[in-house]
């Protein structure tokens, strides 16, 4: 193990003595207590009981640290699911409260279990200065049995009481198997250079990425950052300009259905399609009017508005007269179009109640297309206009014999009794 | 009267040995070590390692395949989202409960024949929460992306909804994984040492005094290690419970008719205790013949193992019992129909398995003659695992597979690349033991020494 030169070069650390089992090794632990030594240590392949009290040693903090590991699970637990979950990034799940215990509890039992056992383990090694790659008694052969069924005791020649010979006796007298002095051997055998330095460059190089990573987050850049998984980039899916087999154009991009607007069609489009100029209402028609365009609005006025407001206008369609046979409570009287508050509207205040409704009707916009809306809007006007005219409204060469038709109406209508 | 090499008395007057043969400390040492000194591992070994490590490879060749071509290459579909990869992790996550048990529970009831084997059952432990962890992992899809399942800042401005029981789920496997492997690994340290000291190669000198961490067995180090493993005991027996449990909450708190229902934590516990100690017998068996841990792992330990399935394997028959109780008494039709089409609809034969298996299978060992006959009760270990991995399939197979809509309801078939799996995992999980044992001290010996028979024939210290 060691030379006559190095032994008197590197001073000794204590003294290694062996006992035949625990027995002896506590007997003596205590005779070494009673002879007043207090740097004295047991080794044993297995925990001998009763060496902690012979020893003088205190109970370990070990059960504490445990205590407030898991205090501290509970606590993080507890804080990271309240922050998470109700306040950064609130959870709403079918109306529960944003934090409540029953729900959080697995994760908390589980924290506080986590981090109570990392505290056993970490206690454990910072209590006894694990890891600790060298140690003195490494360099004595016998020690090496001591995992296997050998029982030791060293003393610390740093003990106050040592004495190099008396206490060799000492142990002698206490049933020691053998006794040795043990020392830091004079030149440690060193880790070889080659293994530093390759451990060096691997700490080294186990930074590097993270490095990386921390840069590429936080630079500036014009180009878009490097996206590793490209899982969502390259899908099975047709992108524009591309062929399909599965249209007789052989184009994947269809064309539009019919009836298609285009995004941009709708600026500029007001009076259109909202009956506004200049945000108030419209008192010109944007299309222009022809008689086509009356007997279309005659049509879909018979079709969509004459049920309710009658085919003359007078609020008395089928359905209007159907409620009031029922005495229908809720039913109101439609409207009459010859109202004076309906004649005085403009145009385009029209086109806005049929669009989006009024009172108890309703909108007419997903069922009558806007050209249609002008058109019935159009025969309205006309409709209005059947009980608003004065003679001076028709044309003259029509005058004579609309003054002849009233003549006659009145004398037929003297004869009848 | 106690002979040397027996130890299976009834008298309760004596006190049966632990340890057999000429027990002593040296002894202890000289038999565990020389199962990774020697030069070269039994043939048997050899073969078994060729075999497993093959089928690791096809699993990760599978897993390979999956990721890169979409979970579209296993069976599960709509309506059976959870398929294989469900099944076979609860059924590895249930196989590591039985090591816990062995390691914590029978520590703190002070029952020291465990030491024999607790060992390489926490090793299984280990082994089975790898294999399971890697199931959930890869089926979500795109398993690149897994991490997302942790807490952290990100850029998405996110986080993990906490009332959900897979990210309970989360927590609870990686804590029994974590903690199981801290447990472990501190258990080893002093056995790590004895290879240590007895290293003579440069890379065994290098490697278990790495691992060993410097331990001398100093009674200040005994003293803290002693209290960390009671407590890592502690923190270790209401964690196994919490984890099955929280298992069970993935289905006991969703609406699926034959998973809503409160018997699931206790009854996933029991089955995971049931097929995990059926898993230590599996292993015990081949390896205390093959590498001459006779004398260690006792016949008296593998009876005792075989009473501990029986009596959890009674557990889970009553539990079977309750489901059609609960499934009748609850009024309810889904209930009931989930109940009877498990047991008469098309995954019927995979009930009657799982009944063959767990319940009837393990009442063989009320005969003395079965426990303690190392073949019969290796096949019959064989036939509860089989059986609870059936007793998972007819949970998620059979209670996705019909719902509460008929329109909604499918059949279910796995696919090659299922099979593979499966198989793949077992690759995995022996591979993984079969290492363990070459290069690992296979039987804790610190706490073996620690109750060796002395000369008056009572274990020397607590």
């Amino acid at each position: 193990m060691t030379t006559a030169n190095q032994q008197s070069e590197s001073p000794i650390v204590g003294l290694l003595v062996e006992f035949d089992g625990p027995e002896a090794l506590k007997a003596a632990a205590a005779g070494l207590k009673t002879a007043g030594y207090t740097r004295c240590e047991a080794y044993s392949p297995y925990p001998v009981h009763g060496l902690d009290a012979i020893l003088g040693r205190k109970r370990s903090l070990i059960p504490w640290m445990v205590l407030g590991g898991g205090f501290t699970g509970c606590v993080v637990a507890l804080l990271l699911q309240w922050w998470t979950n109700a306040v950064d990034y609130p959870y709403l799940i079918s109306g529960k409260p944003l934090f409540s215990l029953p729900a959080n509890i697995p994760v908390t039992f589980e924290l506080i279990i986590l981090f109570g056992a990392l505290a056993a383990f970490g206690g454990v090694l910072l209590l006894t200065n694990l890891p600790r790659p060298y140690h003195p008694l490494f360099g004595c052969e016998k020690f090496r049995r001591v995992t296997t069924d050998a029982f030791f005791l060293t003393v610390d020649a740093a003990d106050p009481k040592f004495d190099e010979a008396a206490t060799a006796d000492l142990l002698r007298w206490l049933g020691a198997k053998s006794v040795e002095p043990y020392r830091n051997p004079a030149s440690r055998r060193d880790v070889p250079g080659v293994l530093k330095a390759a451990v060096t460059l691997l700490i080294a190089l186990s930074v590097l990425p993270v490095f990386l990573i921390a840069v590429h987050r936080y630079e500036r850049k014009s180009k878009p950052r490097i996206h590793p998984l490209q899982d969502m980039a390259f899908q099975p899916k047709y992108l524009p300009q591309q062929s399909s087999p599965l249209f007789a154009d052989g184009r994947d991009m269809r064309p539009p259905v019919p009836g298609a607007v285009a995004a941009d069609a709708l600026i500029d489009q007001d009076h259109f399609l909202h009956g506004t100029i200049n945000g108030r209402p419209a008192t010109t028609f944007p299309v222009p009017v022809t008689a086509e365009m009356m007997h279309r609005g005659r049509e879909r006025f018979a079709i969509f508005c004459a049920t309710c407001h009658g085919l003359a206008g007078d609020g008395d369609g089928v359905t209007a007269q159907l409620a009031f046979e029922r005495e229908e409570p809720k039913w109101v009287r439609p409207l009459s179009l010859h109202n004076a508050s309906v004649v005085s509207q403009p145009v385009g205040q029209i086109f806005a109640t049929v669009s989006n409704g009024i009172r108890t009707m309703p909108s007419y916009s997903s069922q009558i297309p806007v050209e249609d809306r002008w058109a019935i809007i159009l025969y309205v006007r006309a409709l209005q206009r059947t009980r608003t005219a004065t003679m001076k409204d028709v044309p003259k060469e029509y005058r004579k014999l609309l003054e002849r038709i009233e003549r006659s109406d009145a004398g037929t209508r003297a004869k009848r009794p | 009267m106690l002979t040397l090499d027996d130890n299976m008395t009834l008298a309760p007057a004596q006190r049966a040995r632990l340890v057999l043969g000429q027990a002593d400390c040296a002894t202890v040492t000289e038999t565990v070590c020389a199962i990774t000194e020697r030069p070269r591992p039994p043939m048997a070994w050899y073969v078994a390692f060729a075999i497993s490590s093959a089928a690791t490879l096809m699993f990760f060749a599978s897993i390979a395949y999956l990721i890169a071509t979409g979970v579209g290459v296993l069976g599960n579909n709509n309506p059976v989202f959870w398929a294989w990869p469900i099944v076979n992790f609860v059924f590895w996550i249930g196989i590591g409960h039985a090591g816990t048990l062995i390691s914590a529970i029978l520590f703190l009831f002070r029952q020291r024949w465990r030491t024999g084997i607790n060992r390489f059952a926490e090793a299984m432990t280990i082994f089975a929460v790898i294999c399971a962890g890697i199931f959930p992992a890869i089926h979500v899809g795109r398993a690149w992306v897994i991490y997302w399942l942790a807490p952290y800042p990100n850029q998405m401005s996110i986080w993990p909804n906490f009332r959900s029981p897979l990210l309970w789920d989360v927590f609870a496997v990686s804590t029994y994984g974590t903690v199981s492997l801290l447990f472990w690994y501190l258990g080893m340290i002093p056995d790590l040492a004895t290879l240590r000291d007895r290293a003579t190669t440069f890379w065994r000198k290098l490697l278990y005094g790495l691992f060993a961490l410097g331990w001398t067995g100093s009674s200040s180090q005994w003293r803290r290690f002693e209290w960390a493993y009671l407590l890592l005991a502690a923190l270790a027996t209401p964690l196994v419970l919490s984890v099955h449990s929280v298992v069970s909450f993935d289905f006991a708190v969703a609406q699926v008719p034959g998973w809503h229902s409160t018997i699931f934590p206790p009854y996933f516990v029991a089955g995971a205790i049931f097929s995990g100690c059926a898993m230590v017998v599996t292993l015990a068996v081949p390896a205390r013949s093959l590498f001459g841990l006779k004398s260690l792992i006792t016949m008296r330990h593998l009876d005792n193992m075989n009473r501990l399935i029986l009596g959890t394997g009674l557990l889970v028959a009553y539990a079977y019992g309750i489901e059609w109780f609960m499934a009748w008494y609850s009024g309810n039709p889904y209930e009931m129909f989930a109940q009877l089409n498990r047991a008469l609809g098309p995954y019927a034969w995979g009930y009657w398995i799982m009944v063959a298996c767990n319940v009837l299978a393990p009442q063989l060992f009320w005969f003395r003659k079965m426990r303690t006959t190392p073949w019969l009760m290796w096949i019959i270990a064989v036939f509860v695992n089989v059986g609870m991995w059936f007793e998972r399939f007819v949970i998620i197979v059979a209670s996705l597979g019909r719902e509460y809509l008929p329109s909604g309801w499918g059949m279910y078939r796995p696919t090659m690349i299922d099979v593979m799996m499966l198989v793949g995992s077992f690759g995995l999980f022996f591979t993984l033991f079969l290492l363990f044992c070459r290069f690992l001290p296979m039987v804790a010996m610190a706490e073996v020494k620690g109750v060796l028979p002395k000369d008056h024939g009572v274990a020397q210290h607590s």
